[in-house]
């Protein structure tokens, strides 16, 4: 069940130029969580901004009772966030939304994240791990030093690829080209990807050219995040009518139930 | 108000809103608190004054395409366009579990027509469960060229006066503050048979997105809510408060027990909680009991003492 906690901040630690970690004491809240879910924060006691942030369970800690998330600073409430010290609380809602489901049976999957878009996935890395499922994982930044979840990935054990545009990973260039080069046509492929809109867009392409199925997770502008406001409305696909909700629906969706924006937002 | 402090369960919550009768005098606005049940894991809903629900309309509507809402300083933009299932479904899907929670609902209305306000009336007139309802009067009217219902007194006094002769049900229009003068809409309103007054639905506005260089919202404008509008909430219950004679549900970016607290002193009898919600879930239960608690305080056997005192010379 989801609850509101008042959560102690255990560490926030800055992890690139602009992204930071943050691990919150949430012991109510983490025996619900599942991977594709998110918490909405509300940055500060000063109704300054005044509304909550969503952010994705990035990893939980079922024995510790920790949640840790990993956030990009691109405005005033995460520019707020940044500012918490360990030993301060925050007022975290969750966990919230619809959690990714887990592939058929003797499918590999694979998830493929850009950004700050990987949060999400390596939650679902560890528990995919721990059911037994092949996992592997096709990670893309711009640079370099913004591949800030890989080595967690590694500790992991899952087989994990990154693609930078610096050539300095794995692979040079775009992490949906490296999809397409990673394809061996042996196995069927369960795809998960989470990022901005027009990569996670490509991987539906790809999942459409090879039969493949998979899901999303998107990211919507939300005042409530429990489904009363509709404010966080996507169209679904193929339909003249009729709006989801990101928050309650979602944010996980089936590959091919929402429309994708080609054009950055 | 110099009385003896008294304990907070001698303080009397009740209030009546023109015929609306509520536990307490605090409701969650018409469409930031669903149906009720979305946020059934923070609270009993049933702890609630009354739960105004979301706009209903005749139709079904899908409602505008996103972005729907963005943050504005101390408030955000809506442009929901009052996505509902149509009343059929709201009777049929909602209120069976609503009169199973025990909660005081209040139907909130909106029509694209005169006649349709009056089916509307008509249609939820006899629905168990339903306290009371709500008009909506900041829609267009689509027979007038679209001008909005809220802002003419002679359409006002129309829109509830159609709904008055279709129900038994107290009628409460909630006023459009995008107006000149509201004391005149009030007016309007009072002579057209309304039972109370709800105040205020948000400010028309607007937010840009330089990066785009595109109106933020695809419809371009949306409604301000939030502790953005508070002021001019405030200012408009206390200059209708003077002028007319029926009670007022108050709202407009209550955010506090403090906030809460000046509405009632303005004049309100009871007031809404919008968009403070979603900043936090508990606060409805909050400002129940910090109202509660400042009466006591003060030494106010009721909590109706508090309705009005801020006129006092
Ligand atoms: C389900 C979900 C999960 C998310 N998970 C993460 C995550 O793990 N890590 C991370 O860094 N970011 C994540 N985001 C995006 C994150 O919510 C925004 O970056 C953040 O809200 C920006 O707030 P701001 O005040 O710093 O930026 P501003 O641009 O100042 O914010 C202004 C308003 O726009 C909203 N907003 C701005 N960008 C976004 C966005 N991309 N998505 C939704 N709302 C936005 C804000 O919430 C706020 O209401 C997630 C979004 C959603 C919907
Ligand atoms: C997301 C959202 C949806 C709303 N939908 C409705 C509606 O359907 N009908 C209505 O009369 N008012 C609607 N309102 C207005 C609120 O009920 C309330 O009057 C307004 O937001 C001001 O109060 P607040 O500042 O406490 O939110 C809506 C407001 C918001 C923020
Ligand atoms: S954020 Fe309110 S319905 Fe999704």
């Amino acid at each position: 069940m989801p609850t509101l906690e008042s959560a102690l901040v255990i560490s926030n630690n800055q992890v690139s130029s602009h992204m930071f970690e943050m691990e919150l004491a949430a012991p109510q809240i983490v025996p619900f969580c599942e991977p594709g879910q998110f918490v909405h924060l509300r940055v500060n006691s000063l109704n300054d901004p005044l509304l909550r942030r969503p952010l994705s369970l990035y990893d939980v800690d079922k024995k510790r009772g920790t949640i840790t998330l990993l956030y990009k600073v691109v405005g005033k409430g995460t520019t707020s966030l940044a500012q918490l010290h360990a030993d301060e609380y925050v007022d975290v809602m969750g966990p919230l939304g619809r959690p990714f489901s887990y592939p058929p049976a003797g499918q590999w999957a694979i998830l493929v994240g850009g950004g700050v878009g990987i949060a999400p996935l390596l939650y679902l890395a560890r528990r995919l791990k721990e059911k037994n499922y092949p996992v592997r994982v096709l990670y893309g930044t711009q640079s370099s030093s913004e591949l800030v979840a890989l080595d967690r990935f590694r500790q992991l054990g899952v087989q994990t690829v990154a693609a930078t545009m610096d050539g300095e990973a794995d692979y040079q260039g775009l992490v949906t080209d490296l999809l397409y080069q990673q394809l061996s046509g042996q196995e069927v492929e369960y795809l998960y990807t989470c990022g901005p809109e027009p990569m996670m867009a490509e991987v539906a392409e790809y999942a459409r050219q090879y039969g493949l199925n998979g899901e999303v997770s998107l990211e919507e502008h939300m005042a409530c995040g429990v489904g009363a406001c509709l404010g966080c409305a996507r169209k679904l696909k193929d339909s003249d009518e009729g709006y989801v909700k990101v928050c309650k629906d979602g944010p996980v969706f089936g590959l091919y139930e929402v429309e994708l924006d080609l054009a950055p937002r | 108000m110099p009385n003896q402090p008294l304990k907070p369960d001698k303080v009397d919550m009740s209030v009546n809103l023109g015929g609306l009768q509520m536990k307490n005098p605090v409701c969650t606005a018409s469409g930031t608190f669903g149906y009720g049940s979305e946020y059934i894991d923070y609270f009993d809903p049933a702890l609630l004054g009354a739960v105004i629900v979301k706009g209903t309309t005749m139709e079904p509507r899908a409602g505008n395409p996103p972005p729907r809402i963005v943050e504005t300083p101390a408030g955000m933009l809506n442009a929901i366009g009052l996505e509902n299932p149509g009343v059929e479904a709201f009777i049929s899907q909602y209120m069976p579990e609503l009169r199973a929670q025990g909660v005081t609902v209040v139907a909130n209305i909106a029509g694209n027509t005169l006649e349709e306000y009056g089916q509307l009336a008509q249609r939820l007139d006899h629905v168990e469960g339903i306290a009371a309802l709500e008009l909506n009067i900041s829609c267009p009217n689509v027979k007038q060229g679209g001008l909005q219902f809220g802002t003419d007194p002679d359409m006002v006094y129309q829109v509830v006066n159609m709904v008055k002769s279709n129900t038994q049900l107290p009628v409460i229009p909630k006023l459009s503050p995008n107006v000149t003068d509201i004391v005149a809409i009030a007016s309007a309103a009072q002579e057209g048979g309304a039972d109370a007054l709800a105040m205020i639905n948000t400010l028309m506005g607007m937010a840009v997105d330089i990066d785009r260089c595109r109106p933020t919202l695809a419809n371009i404008f949306g409604g301000l809510s939030g502790p953005a509008i508070k002021p001019v909430a405030l200012r408009m219950i206390y200059q209708v408060y003077q002028q007319v004679k029926l009670p007022i549900l108050g709202g407009g970016g209550i955010v506090s027990v403090r906030d809460a607290l000046e509405f009632m002193m303005v004049g309100a009898s009871a007031v809404s909680i919008g968009t403070g919600i979603f900043v936090d879930p508990y606060l409805p239960c909050q400002v129940i009991d910090g109202l509660q608690e400042y009466a006591a305080q003060h030494g106010l056997a009721s909590i109706k003492e508090l309705v009005g005192a801020a006129h006092q010379e």
